[in-house]
């Protein structure tokens, strides 16, 4: 069944020269336990449809449900971890884990019980009175990814989460991530510009257009599970590759204003 | 040296006492020489001299601690007024635009000005010295914290309202402590200040303070006094930065990391 269902869901950017319309009418579907990757150039509006997800902005038309009830602002149920690092840096690693636990009022033993199970899947068992700044980027983002997840959210939104990464911390992120879904089987919107992770995380790959943004084409990643990165050399993961770098291409040369790319 | 290149800590403390080395220096000079009227300054030596003779024989130390008790209580009375409306205006915009035009023009109010009607209204007692203190503290204070708390990261808010905190939440939970080293930072900045004007407070209707002992001694042209008086002030001024920079580094580690 749908958990998340996004209808007729378009963003017009209000400025001092009128309005920028970002994302154009969009429907989406998600179903319990998908894992979908949104993929798209740079500006083609897919960070804003779920930040609309996650009650950050406002459709300008349509709306989003979530278990049928419309989204109207942020909640506890949609779990974010963002692009930039967003872990409050006063706070130790434990109490990044427990923030949102103790905003539903839980006591602190049971915080630590939760936060400590999460701290210890992401690998970061040890790092528990560490502070932010103390750590590097992957392990800040593994501390992010435990914050939302120790929440127990309905769906989790992840919003390019490795992309201030290096290209080895990111695929190492990847191979946990994936680990982590392969277990718990938590319902994921991951955003990403990067082809080889969309195909690699996702049940589903959704290809965005440039801007004005809209879905231009819903791909299901049949590989299975559990995925290693070796499937990366497969010839079914190679051929879902070429068809969306040539998808992929398109937008981006329309976006630079190439017209027709050859 | 080269641009932008730390000192190591050693050579950065000689550095900080030569300087205050060498102005000493350069004054004994210019008044031992005689170059310098003894009328128009006392020498080092004397300036101590007479600084002793002050806190043993003429109850100095009293007077320093009625102005470091005025200096501390309009402070506080400022400070504890100050931090919840500069957090409010920061955090919410409708205050901000509420209080923040008047607390703009307050600001720019001289704390000195209001002496003369703060006489009047409050007679030269403790309750005149300071309100001068509060009047030219609690403006600064309230616009830096409100600008300071108005500048917290706006994805750490995203974040604390995807993990599920509501409006009071964020504002305990983040834009408070997010800006809490930066408003002590303040506190600090802003003590400074009340500290000249308790000084103008005392040099006018004054019967004890270091203020007072100085408007005396112009009386009797004892500019040994004088000084002496002044540099008090500023190794007061001195330790409690030192002791607050201190306190803020045991209550903030995670600032400095």
């Amino acid at each position: 069944m749908n958990i998340l269902e996004i209808k007729q869901v378009s963003k017009t950017f209000v400025g001092a020269q009128g309005g920028t319309l970002a994302l154009q009418a969009t429907d989406l579907d998600v179903q319990e336990n998908d894992f979908i990757t949104i993929l798209g150039p740079s500006g083609c509006g897919k960070s804003t449809l779920l930040r609309m997800v996650a009650g950050l902005d406002t459709p300008s038309t349509g709306q989003i449900t979530l278990d049928g009830q419309p989204v109207t602002g942020p909640g506890a149920d949609r779990g974010m971890v963002f692009q930039s690092y967003t872990l409050f840096p006063w706070l130790t690693v434990l109490q990044n884990v427990c923030f949102g636990l103790r905003e539903k009022g839980m006591p602190l033993a049971a915080q630590h019980e939760i936060a400590r199970e999460f701290i210890g899947k992401v690998g970061l068992r040890g790092f528990e009175n560490h502070f932010p700044k103390q750590l590097s980027g992957g392990m800040q983002q593994r501390t992010a990814l435990a914050r939302a997840l120790a929440n127990n959210p309905r769906i989790l939104l992840m919003d390019e989460p490795f992309g201030a990464l290096d290209h080895q911390t990111r695929e190492l992120m990847q191979d946990l991530l994936q680990g982590i879904w392969e277990a718990e089987r938590k319902t994921v919107l991951f955003v990403t510009h990067d082809i080889d992770e969309a195909i690699f995380m996702g049940s589903r790959v959704v290809v965005m257009s440039a801007r004005p943004g809209r879905i231009k084409c819903d791909v299901p990643v049949a590989l299975d599970h559990p995925r290693h990165y070796s499937v990366k050399t497969t010839p079914l993961f190679t051929q879902l590759k070429s068809r969306l770098t040539e998808e992929i291409r398109i937008e981006v040369h329309r976006a630079a204003g190439l017209a027709q790319a050859q | 040296m080269r641009p932008l290149q730390p000192v190591n800590p050693g050579a950065r403390v000689a550095l900080g006492i030569s300087f205050f080395v060498l102005f000493v220096a350069v004054w004994a000079a210019a008044t031992f020489s005689g170059y310098v009227s003894k009328t128009f300054l006392a020498d080092p030596v004397t300036m101590l001299r007479s600084g002793y003779d002050l806190l043993m024989n003429q109850g100095f130390a009293f007077d320093i601690g009625m102005t470091v008790w005025r200096v501390l209580g309009g402070f506080a009375i400022a400070a504890v007024l100050a931090v919840p409306l500069g957090v409010m205006m920061g955090a919410y915009k409708g205050v901000e635009a509420f209080f923040e035009p008047f607390v703009s023009f307050g600001r720019y109010l001289p704390a000195s000005a209001f002496i003369p009607l703060l006489i009047l209204w409050a007679g030269i007692g403790e309750a005149q010295k300071l309100s001068v203190i509060f009047i030219g503290s609690f403006f600064q204070l309230v616009l830096m914290i409100a600008v300071s708390v108005g500048n917290t990261r706006r994805d750490l808010v995203e974040a604390a309202y995807t993990l599920g905190a509501g409006d009071a939440g964020v504002v305990r939970r983040v834009l408070m402590p997010s800006s809490a080293p930066e408003i002590a930072e303040i506190l600090r900045m802003v003590l400074g200040w009340a500290w000249t004007y308790v000084i103008v407070a005392e040099l006018i209707g004054a019967s004890s303070g270091i203020g007072h002992m100085i408007t005396d001694s112009q009386a009797l042209m004892a500019t040994d006094q004088i000084i002496f008086g002044i540099i008090v002030i500023g190794l007061i001024g001195l330790v409690t930065d030192f002791a607050f920079k201190a306190f803020n580094r045991v209550l903030f580690p995670w600032a400095r990391l």
